[in-house]
């Protein structure tokens, strides 16, 4: 049964300011248009970032500036990417509590070293405090899949060409920057915000003629340990995928190593992708729901499904599948 | 900008022990009820879900299962899981023999651990594991260059012409001082509006309490100035005045630093003093409180 869907989208690849209060304003505008709703018949608001990104303490109270929370807001968070924020916005408005809820995520992870930040996910006892950047943890990956033969470098930069237009052949003269990963290999750091609205029950038919119904949506997690699991296999995905009912329809991926677009592919069977956007951190994912939601309110698609990613090497991975009516 | 703080971490008696063996130049892996040994070690049996307790030692020699500049993932004799730490190698490849290399000074750490480096192990067992560590500490420190956005940007411009602007809400016609985004509507303020450099004291604190970097000699004066016109205070010193004679609705004036001094900051205003205006009626400034 279908009760929650996706009526509205819009998305930023800037952000001016750490607080992301001045990117929101007019990604916040453009949603609730493309949603056909004021900001004050959302019920509830929910976001994902994180204060190391942004370089200061609650920074995602600051960003509440951005909404106008006069009246009062109902308002939550998540330190991971906005598709999870989405996973709670959708079970409060299944729960009754909501209506109608904005989703947003965002960051400006040029403001700092991204790839050094990211250590601080790793765990806090025995690999944070070594600061292993983000690219040496996927390179550890990579290699792990290469030399088992799942893939060859040779297709990683496919996966890149079909982005930038590139030649292969040129692409793999290039050095090494961390040794199985060319720079081609690695997405580059992105800043960015993105919004996503929902409505649940009679409210989605009077908002849009052809929104994107959630049909299934679900997240898994890997064990926090890299030597505690299968780097080459990406179990979370598969469960996730399966939970959610995924089939053969066209997926929007959030992949930031050409690598793990790969590993995704096959752990998720997918043959029919959909051309995504940047990287921003904590609305890359998202951005992939909306994607994916956006094919079927203009027409394109019947069913379409949305990836998000966030954690080391594809630890933890949302799949949602939407369709028309 | 540069942020910078020690995280200390207790460590139970999983990771305390570990981080002991460090010390002591012992490595112990955790084995859980299916036999498994995990290095680093888990606290939890991922099966059971109950507590381990069950702490063996592996060698300090171990292979590369997988590797890249500077890093490895190895798996040591004894031991079922690999875990990461530097590899220091002229040729690294995967399968390679490497040893741990032990660092001088040793702690009870993972930096104790210095990195694994190409060799065997000599086959000697350092002597059982001291106390436990109870504590560990992890320095943080990363660095951000933040960007004003274009309200701030135009504010601290004219602070450093030795003006003060504010900026109004299209939609509640507030005027906020520094502009900003106004917070009650969630939308951009646009209109400039110039505001003088003297207002009100809606409420103040005196400040008794000695603090480190501490400016002034307490006790002293830290104030909201509502300044007229505006709709929202700004925090700042209030002097020339004692302490005890501060009061809501006393008028001040901004106390501007020599003009050679000033640049892009809020810092060119030294602080406010009294105008010996007669104080403002409650009335004027009840709504912003």
């Amino acid at each position: 049964m279908n009760t929650v869907a996706v009526i509205g989208f819009a998305q930023s690849n800037q952000s001016l300011t750490t607080s992301g209060v001045e990117t929101l304003v007019p990604v916040f505008e453009e949603a609730l248009r493309d949603a056909g709703l004021g900001r004050r018949e959302i019920d509830f608001w929910c976001s994902g970032s994180s204060d190391y990104l942004a370089g200061r303490a609650f920074s995602f109270v600051n960003a509440v500036d951005a909404i106008g929370a006069v009246p009062p807001i109902s308002e939550s968070h998540v330190e991971m990417d906005a598709a999870w924020a989405l996973y709670e916005a959708y079970l409060k408005i299944l729960t009754g509590e909501a209506e109608t809820a904005l989703v947003y995520g965002f960051g400006k992870a040029s403001a700092g070293d991204l790839h050094r930040v990211l250590a601080l996910q790793l765990d806090p006892y025995t690999v944070a405090p070594l600061w292993p950047d983000a690219v040496s943890i996927a390179a550890l990956q990579a290699r792990l899949a290469l030399e088992a033969g799942l893939f060859t470098e040779r297709d990683m930069a496919a996966v890149a060409a079909r982005g930038s237009g590139g030649d292969v052949e040129e692409m793999l003269g290039h050095p090494y920057i961390s040794d199985p990963l060319r720079n081609h290999d690695v997405a580059r750091v992105d800043d960015g915000a993105a919004a996503v609205v929902l409505a649940g029950g009679d409210r989605v038919g009077r908002q849009r003629d052809r929104p994107a119904w959630i049909s299934g949506i679900a997240h898994r997690i890997d064990p926090q340990g890299l030597g505690e699991r299968d780097l080459t296999t990406v179990p979370s995905a598969a469960l996730a995928a399966a939970d959610a009912g995924l089939d053969d329809c066209p997926v929007a991926l959030h992949a930031p190593f050409t690598h793990q677009e790969l590993l995704l592919r096959r752990a998720l069977s997918i043959s029919d992708m959909l051309p995504t956007g940047g990287n921003a951190m904590f609305s890359a994912g998202l951005s992939r729901i909306g994607a994916a939601a956006t094919e079927i309110m203009s027409g394109r698609a019947r069913r379409a499904a949305g990836h998000a990613t966030s954690g080391p090497a594809l630890q933890q991975n949302l799949v949602c599948v939407m369709e028309a009516a | 900008m540069s942020i910078a703080f020690d995280y200390t971490r207790s460590l139970g008696p999983v990771l305390g022990r570990f981080m002991a063996g460090l010390r002591d130049r012992r490595v112990l892996g955790a084995r859980t009820s299916d036999g498994r040994v995990h290095v680093p070690p888990l606290e939890f049996d991922p099966v059971t879900m109950e507590p381990v307790t069950d702490l063996v030692p592996v060698s300090a020699g171990g292979v590369v299962v997988s590797w890249t500049t500077g890093w490895a993932l190895v798996r040591l004799d004894g031991a079922d899981t690999p875990m990461l730490h530097r590899l220091e190698a002229d040729d690294p490849h995967t399968g390679m023999r490497v040893r741990i290399r032990w660092a001088d000074q040793r702690t009870g750490h993972i930096q104790d651990i210095s990195g694994f480096e190409p060799g065997e192990t000599d086959g000697s067992v350092a002597a059982a594991a001291t106390e436990p560590v109870t504590i560990m500490t992890v320095p943080i420190q990363l660095d951000y260059r933040h960007t004003t956005s274009h309200e701030e940007d135009r504010y601290l411009r004219a602070l450093a012409e030795g003006r003060i602007i504010g900026q109004r809400c299209p939609a509640c016609r507030k005027v906020y001082v520094p502009p900003r985004v106004c917070p009650a509507d969630g939308v951009a303020t646009v209109e400039v509006v110039n505001l003088p450099d003297r207002g009100t004291v809606t409420t103040f604190c005196v400040v008794n309490v000695p603090f480190a970097g501490q400016r002034l000699t307490p006790p002293y004066v830290v104030a909201q100035v509502l300044l007229d016109g505006a709709d929202i205070p700004i925090p700042h010193l209030v002097l020339g005045v004692q302490a005890g004679d501060v009061r809501m609705g006393l008028r001040v004036a901004a106390v501007w630093r020599d003009r050679s001094r000033w640049s892009a900051t809020p810092e060119n205003i030294a602080h406010f003093e009294p105008t010996g205006e007669p104080d403002a009626p409650y009335e004027t400034y009840a709504e912003h409180l």
